[in-house]
């Protein structure tokens, strides 16, 4: 079966709109905002800071601690248990790696980043929004980086490959072909790809095709990040 | 706060002024924004100065207790994630949380928001719980006042989703959650030996005692809980109470537009 145009009328390889902000939360040494569609991701940087317990500490280089979690009342259907969770636990490590390629960690040992991604309201793609949220968020803080990361899920819906999966089709029925997932993250510039994860049936030519999707809609996003960052230092200047 | 610390803002508070410029009495901006998730039943927004918390209803259906077969649930948490001050910590709970949790959802439930009857679907079988969840993301102090304002907003907001075969469809919502009273907590802060309202978190340092109070619209008190290391007198009680009414009256004025 295929699938001929979008629950939303976007095109396959469009994303919902996006919103980016840096310095949202005044607390934070740096943060971000990330919405797209109606999935909302805050990200909060607190460090480099002591690292306890002291036998955590590395002489050489510092470490990245990563925390994603879901409002409880965010997700569809039932209420989110708070805490951590199964889900929540390989989301946040996997954002861990997904942002490290982007930063020196020699250039704060002993020390500690801590990473914090609040999710208000979901509506899929809550990695790769945390993930687009995180990375503003440590460029906020001033901490040296490669680039930019960015994050956005693609996959496969019918027999289309697409760009930002809502919800809707995400619970694409399985009769009709069902529905592969493809959370990707790069750093788009450099061609490094730093998150990668998929699940449902997806044939290697269709991988080919998401991946080289990936990176047009990741470089269109890595802009709307800087000018968020550009936006705030405009924003700072004029107070 | 450190003695000096502590001297300098005694110093103002004898002017009536704060380290921000504010009077005593004053607080600082309130905005709410409603209907903020769109997957909760209600939600709201609610931002004190730069005190930013939001807070979700999520609605499901439950089997009541032994001893009260015809009332629903009706129920509050804080989560002080990490994000909103770089104090707050990973794990468990932590015996703040816990206060402001409960601080509130005495606030609520005894203040009668919402009527635990009518939440009942069929007596000693199916009930309506009603689990409101408040999680700040910027912590600039003030966050039990923060929490009551956005844990009622959100309560405003919500709305019943509907029953299909015994079964809830979350994504279809009809009967608006009826409040019979809109309770709200608000805390006096003992700071420099004086008594002043919505603190951000540099003059949080220098709390001595703290005292919230739930009121409803009318002036009755529905909860009380007193903080803080240091105690209070009859007098300044008294003080605090009177004080607390005129702060809810500001509340609500931004409440009910």
């Amino acid at each position: 079966m295929s699938y001929e145009k979008r629950f939303d009328n976007r095109k396959f390889d469009e994303t919902r709109k996006i919103e980016a902000k840096a310095g949202v939360i005044k607390r934070a040494d740096g943060s971000g905002y990330f919405k797209i569609g109606n999935t909302e991701a805050y990200a909060a940087v607190y460090g480099p800071r002591n690292l306890f317990p002291k036998f955590m500490q590395d002489p050489q280089k510092g470490i990245l601690r990563v925390r994603y979690n879901m409002m409880p009342f965010s997700g569809a259907g039932e209420r989110v248990r708070p805490g951590t969770s199964r889900r929540s636990k390989e989301i946040s490590f996997v954002t861990e790696n997904a942002l490290l390629p982007a930063l020196n960690l020699e250039d704060f040992p002993n020390a500690v980043v801590d990473v914090f991604i609040e999710l208000p309201q979901t509506d899929a793609g809550t990695r790769a929004a945390g993930i687009c949220a995180a990375s503003i968020a440590l460029a906020d803080a001033g901490l040296n980086m490669k680039g930019l990361v960015s994050a956005i899920a693609l996959g496969r819906v019918g027999d289309k490959i697409v760009v930002d999966l809502d919800k809707k089709e995400e619970d694409f029925p399985e009769e009709e072909g069902g529905v592969a997932d493809l959370p990707i993250a790069m750093l788009p510039e450099k061609d490094m790809i730093t998150l990668l994860q998929m699940d449902g049936f997806l044939k290697e030519e269709e991988l080919e095709e998401a991946l080289t999707k990936a990176k047009e809609v990741l470089l269109k996003i890595n802009e709307i990040q800087k000018q968020a960052l550009k936006e705030k230092i405009k924003r700072e200047a004029e107070e | 706060m450190v003695y000096d610390m502590k001297k300098n803002v005694k110093r103002y508070y004898e002017k009536n002024l704060r380290l921000d410029g504010r009077k005593k009495d004053e607080i600082r901006e309130l905005k709410i924004q409603y209907s903020v998730s769109k997957n909760a039943e209600g939600s709201a927004k609610v931002q004190l100065g730069e005190t930013t918390v939001y807070a979700g209803v999520k609605m499901s259906i439950e089997t009541p207790y032994d001893d009260t077969p015809d009332q629903g649930n009706l129920m509050v948490n804080a989560e002080l994630t990490p994000m909103g001050n770089p104090e707050f910590e990973m794990g468990p709970p932590s015996d703040w949380a816990i206060e402001i949790s409960r601080v509130v959802d005495r606030t609520i439930r005894e203040g009668k928001a919402v009527d635990l009857k009518k939440l009942c679907i069929e007596e000693g079988e199916k009930v309506w719980s009603v689990m409101i969840d408040i999680v700040p993301i910027n912590d600039a102090g003030n966050l039990l006042d923060a929490a009551s304002i956005a844990a009622l907003a959100a309560l405003k907001d919500a709305k019943f989703p509907v029953i299909n075969d015994g079964k809830i469809d979350y994504k279809n919502h009809d009967k608006k959650l009826e409040l019979e009273n809109k309770p709200l907590l608000i805390t006096v802060y003992k700071i420099a030996d004086e008594l002043v309202i919505d603190p951000d978190y540099e003059e949080e340092e220098g709390i001595q005692a703290r005292i919230s109070i739930g009121l409803l619209e009318d002036g009755t008190l529905c909860s009380l809980q007193k903080g803080g290391e240091e105690p209070f007198t009859k007098e300044e009680i008294m003080k605090a109470i009177k004080i607390a009414k005129e702060t809810a009256k500001k509340y609500r004025k931004v409440l009910e537009q």
